[in-house]
């Protein structure tokens, strides 16, 4: 049987960077699903740092509105810097 | 070695590049060249030394906490009022384009506010109380933005020179040496390339246009030119907080070496655009290779941070009206979040929800 609820495990792989998502776990309580992260995640010296988060707690974008969701964004290119025009010989732009 | 960032080719995104390997680089070191004591200051000082980032959790000594929540939350409270001298001109831009685009921008500002926040809220302070302390002028922001915007060239020399120097200030800090502030960096000088080009685009349009929008652009180059060098702080001698921030790594160089690498730019670049820098005492020294040019008015600069600038008053009511006229929306929301956890009709919204 699966033992309590499931938990999303981040780890940060190394002091510096950002906590990263690497899979998840089931466990009864937060305390235990911290001890099994760093039992099954970071056996190898993985991580410097996990969070552990109940799965529940979290609130995803749904797959089926992908493209409604992120269309704002296509076409408004002008959010990159390539697309203007940098006049010849103007340096550090 | 950090020489680097002065690199004199080197793109704005290319030292953003080179500053999100170099953390990369230094964190990956670290496996090997563990802190080898328990005592914290030491192990500290052992962090910071090997060029390793300072994590929320981590011990650190309360005054490196207290600079560095002062110095994120002033950054954060800029991009925040800096919105307004910018959204002035967003109903009156001359076309669709360039509304679009100053759209895009001020809302990039305010993203750029709530990545800070975040990165200060990681030291313990609450959200809340920052707001508070902007609006009842307990914290600074950036005299810059205590100008006003007269025309339409003024939206160009903005992001040419006040992103431009703000740029010059910020690639130092993605080397950072608190993790949350250094990251949060990276992405905000990335998307700061946008905005600089932005400007420079509006500026050397005008210039290349009729005398009239022609003289705009130089009246707006003229009167931005030494606030500009005045966001760079005091001179060295008279800046307070710089060498502790030194050694903390918290900052890389001094007032003084900043403003002299942005003049340097500055001068090319606007040969390039056909404008005039309006200092007649702008001259390149063939020694050293840089530029000798005239001080911004330091007395002025301290007018201005006291609150006496040309907008320091409607800046901050404006922005304590927004947060006062936003009050419902908070409100409602929090009625609404609370409507659909009780799956019933909520009670009248607690008073002063945040």
């Amino acid at each position: 049987m699966a033992a309590g609820e499931l938990w999303e495990v981040f780890v940060r792989p190394r002091r510096g960077l950002a906590h990263v998502h690497v899979g998840s776990l089931h466990a009864p309580d937060a305390e235990m699903a911290l001890r099994n992260a760093r039992d099954v995640y970071t056996r190898r010296q993985e991580g410097v740092s996990i969070w552990v988060v109940a799965a529940g707690a979290i609130t995803a974008s749904s797959p089926d509105e992908k493209d409604a969701f992120f269309d704002p964004a296509a076409d408004k290119v002008y959010r990159h810097p390539t697309f203007y025009d940098v006049p010849e010989g103007a340096g550090h732009l | 070695m950090y020489g680097n960032d002065f690199g004199p080719d080197q793109s704005l995104l290319d030292q953003v590049a080179d500053a999100e390997r170099a953390l990369a680089e230094a964190a990956a070191r670290g496996r090997d060249g563990a802190p080898d004591t328990v005592e914290e200051q030491a192990y500290f000082d052992q962090i910071v030394a090997a060029e390793q980032k300072i994590e929320p959790r981590d011990w650190m000594p309360a005054a490196y906490r207290k600079t560095l929540i002062r110095q994120i939350a002033q950054h954060a409270h800029s991009e925040i009022i800096g919105m307004q001298p910018e959204g002035n001109w967003i109903s009156r831009a001359p076309s669709l384009k360039r509304k679009a685009i100053l759209l895009a921008k001020v809302q990039d500002e305010a993203g750029h506010g709530l990545y800070l926040y975040a990165a200060a809220e990681t030291l313990g302070i609450d959200r809340d109380e920052l707001v508070d302390m902007l609006i009842d002028g307990r914290q600074k922001y950036s005299s810059i933005f205590n100008y006003p915007t007269l025309s339409w060239a003024d939206v160009g020399a903005i992001g040419w020179l006040v992103d431009g120097a703000a740029i010059v200030n910020q690639v130092p800090l993605c080397r950072c040496s608190y993790g949350p502030y250094a990251r949060a960096m990276i992405r905000i000088c990335k998307e700061e390339s946008f905005h600089q080009r932005q400007g420079y685009e509006i500026l050397y349009t005008l210039a290349h246009g009729t005398p009239k929008q022609r003289a705009m652009a130089q009246d707006a180059v003229n009167r931005w030119w030494y606030p500009s060098l005045a966001m760079f702080g005091p001179p060295d001698a008279d800046s307070t907080h710089s060498e502790q921030s030194m050694a903390w790594k918290i900052k890389r160089f001094s007032n003084d070496d900043l403003r002299q690498r942005f003049v340097d730019m500055c001068v090319q670049q606007a040969s390039v655009l056909g404008l005039d820098l309006p200092d007649p005492d702008l001259r390149r020294d063939d020694k050293t290779g840089h530029y000798a040019y005239t001080q911004p008015d330091y007395d002025e600069l301290m007018q201005v941070i006291k609150g006496n600038g040309p907008c320091n008053r409607e800046r901050v009511a404006n922005r304590r009206r927004a947060h006062d006229e936003g009050a419902w929306v908070r409100e409602a929301a929090a009625a609404y979040a609370a409507k659909r956890t009780a799956g019933v009709r909520p009670e009248p919204a607690p008073v002063g929800v945040a």
